[in-house]
């Protein structure tokens, strides 16, 4: 066999792999969520479909499926049918990036197990997940109704009070590892995990992540018991279903990029790398549950106090702290 | 310090909806497991019969003229002995709220509550539940009643026939 087709049977091994695991994980994310938020009000939640529930993300499928598309006569009919799509591209891209395990031998080849160890990881991640905002601001400017019109201002407003801070939360770990690769990253960590060396970015990155995610209690797009449904009122069927699977597509991501940047990665005694950095993954989805189902929705005013008088220059401090600690350290 | 009763207020129900996770839920899981119902629970509606097995129903409209939502019609006939009796009775379940003032308001203790509440069908049309579907062979809740014991029936001979009485008269004839 040539070399190049080996190299890329095993980039599409691994695209399927990642596709496979990602969807299926974003479904019963999904299930955990009903379940877990249940325990968490003293029902049971579904369990109606399958041995304790477990089929329900398959009737959920296909109930969305079978659900009439809906488009609303006076929407921008193009804008409308493709944002839920740019919503769940821009998450699933991220995933590129994101190194799940130390580097494998396999047929004599050296295998790293990321899709593309890009050089400027850091920057694309935070690149495209300014992108993913622009799905749900154009789905709910295309629906043309003024609750998701509401939503999408929202969203957009949410999104540069919370970003700034997540992007300077980043600093201190890129100038702590000295690269910009999310593998570099990870192997910089093989002693401390960063949220122990910088528990206060970790914080801050804790927060802009949940407000990324556009949940409790940062769910000020959708806000269901004020805007309907947010951006998405108007979406039904399996376009709504696209939003769905995109904010827990979401949830996953955000909780590798936690885990990258702050907990170590794949790192971790004793268990296989890939199995530490599911581990890690899964803990930071069920914390963020845990989060939906403690806290209220913020106001959206104390949002942006929030974002822009607290976070803001926390992290701004942060930065110079850190530099200074470096600097000293070389002395 | 107001920050730190922030902080605290922000920490502390996450210990609460942690400790709940580990409780038993509450859910009644409804087609497995069913509670015992109160003893005066008020579901389906029946139509009883007096001891001797005969309708306790003698069509006054009471219930009919109760009922907050008018679920209730029937029309009122005669037997040959006089006993009065509903020659169709019907209540549509798709419209009664099961408030039980047609139980109150029956003379005769005919219409009576059950425990029973599993009616859901997928056909509206079946919610409407005729004479012959509503008359049950039991006296109901009240063993041993019989209207036409206390009230005396009287009549074993039609109207007018018994001594004493005139010839029932046709209201129409006597318009002017």
């Amino acid at each position: 066999m040539p070399e190049w087709l080996v190299i890329l049977l095993l980039i599409v091994a691994k695209l399927g792999l990642i596709f496979m695991v990602l969807l299926t994980l974003a479904a019963y994310l999904v299930l955990a969520e009903r379940k877990i938020l249940g325990r968490i009000q003293l029902r049971p939640g579904p369990n109606r479909v399958g041995p304790f529930g477990t089929m329900q993300p398959w009737a959920d499928l296909i109930k969305l499926l079978t659900k009439e598309d809906f488009i609303p006569a006076q929407a921008d009919r193009w804008l409308f049918m493709l944002a839920p799509g740019l919503a769940a591209v821009t998450a699933l891209l991220t995933f590129a990036v994101v190194p799940f395990g130390p580097p494998l031998s396999l047929f004599g080849h050296q295998v790293p197990l990321v899709v593309c160890d890009l050089n400027i990881g850091v920057l694309f991640f935070l690149g495209l997940s300014s992108l993913a905002v622009y799905g749900m601001a154009l789905g709910g400017w295309a629906s043309n109704s003024k609750y998701s019109l509401l939503g999408a201002i929202r969203g957009l407003s949410q999104l540069i009070s919370y970003e700034l801070s997540m992007g300077l939360a980043l600093v201190p770990v890129v100038m702590l590892a000295r690269s910009f690769s999310l593998t570099d990253i990870v192997m910089a960590q093989s002693a401390v995990p960063f949220a122990l060396v910088n528990p206060l970015a970790f914080l801050i990155f804790l927060i802009s992540a949940v407000a990324e995610s556009k949940r409790i209690p940062f769910d000020l797009p959708e806000a269901e018991n004020e805007l309907v449904g947010g951006f998405h009122t108007e979406y039904s069927g399996m376009r709504f279903g696209l939003f769905f699977v995109a904010e827990y597509l979401n949830l996953i991501i955000l909780g590798s990029m936690l885990t990258v940047f702050f907990l170590g990665g794949w790192m971790g005694p004793f268990l296989p790398g890939v199995v530490w950095f599911s581990i890690k993954v899964l803990f930071v989805c069920f914390f963020f549950i845990w989060v939906r189902g403690t806290l209220p929705r913020l106001r959206y005013d104390q949002l942006m106090h929030f974002g822009w008088k607290i976070l803001l220059p926390l992290s701004l401090l942060n930065v110079i702290l850190t530099g200074a600690f470096l600097l000293w350290r070389q002395g | 310090m107001s920050i730190w009763r922030d902080i605290k207020g922000t920490i502390e129900p996450f210990w609460i909806t942690l400790r709940n996770m580990f409780r038993p839920t509450v859910t009644i899981e409804y087609p497995e497991v069913r509670t015992q119902l109160p003893p005066r629970y008020r579901g389906r509606l029946i139509l009883t019969r007096d001891p001797d097995g005969q309708e306790r129903c003698v069509a006054c409209y009471l219930c009919s003229a109760a009922c907050p939502v008018d679920c209730i019609s029937m029309q009122a006939t005669e037997g040959e002995d006089g006993r009065r009796y509903a020659a169709w009775f019907r209540i549509n379940f798709s419209r009664c709220i099961f408030c039980g003032l047609c139980t109150e308001a029956c003379p005769t203790l005919a219409i009576q509550v059950t425990g029973d509440f599993e009616m859901a069908n997928r056909n509206p049309l079946e919610t409407v539940w005729e004479k012959e579907e509503l008359l049950v062979d039991h006296c109901g809740q009240e063993p041993g009643y019989n209207f036409y014991h206390h009230a005396g029936i009287g009549v074993t001979a039609a109207r007018g026939e018994n001594p004493g009485e005139d010839k029932p008269v046709n209201v129409k004839d006597l318009l002017p």
